[in-house]
């Protein structure tokens, strides 16, 4: 991978404890994936920044191979990868993603 | 799209063990529901337990012939 989009992917990375990669924003997610991630963080009322890869070619792709990970959405927490939709809906339902995200914004 | 035997065949060639079971979505054969149950899982995060699926069908999600994988892995209890 490109080391400028590396390091872009990083900057993002670390620019909020809680970083989601969709298709879309918050406003207006334009995946049904990435919607329901949103959604979730929402209902868990933590603050989330986002970024659009549907707007930037080279961090759809960065992304992917980043996270060895070939679908968005994909969640960070603090610099780690949570995982994207699938693992998110698990997480919230069994009331681990609340704890995980209360330690991370406590920290 | 795919035919659901042909993405069990891609995982178990992966996960010889894997109990898979696949469910069309929309009948399109791109939206697929993909539960997988493997002792390879054992120890294993749940996100590098979604990467060794996606391994398994990296071709077909580069081509997009899928265009949306849900995934449930599980270790037989």
């Amino acid at each position: 991978m490109d080391a400028s989009v590396k390091q872009r992917i990083e900057t993002l990375i670390a620019s909020s404890p809680i970083f989601v990669f969709m298709k879309g924003n918050k406003l207006m997610p334009q995946c049904g994936f990435s919607n329901n991630v949103v959604q979730i963080l929402h209902s868990l009322g933590v603050p989330f920044e986002t970024f659009d890869v549907l707007a930037d070619m080279e961090i759809r792709q960065g992304i992917k191979d980043f996270s060895d990970w070939p679908t968005i959405p994909q969640v960070y927490v603090k610099g780690e990868f949570l995982g994207g939709s699938d693992i998110l809906i698990e997480m919230y339902n069994s009331g681990e993603l609340r704890e995980k995200l209360e330690v991370a914004l406590a920290s | 799209m795919v035919q659901p035997e042909q993405v069990r065949e891609a995982i178990q060639k992966a996960l010889p063990d894997a109990a898979v079971d696949v469910e069309d979505l929309t009948g399109g054969g791109d939206h697929l529901q993909v539960k997988v149950c493997s002792v390879a899982f054992a120890g294993q995060s749940r996100v590098q337990q979604h990467q060794m699926i996606y391994r398994a069908l990296k071709d077909e999600l580069a081509s997009e012939a899928i265009h949306a994988l849900a995934l449930q892995t599980s270790t037989p209890a």
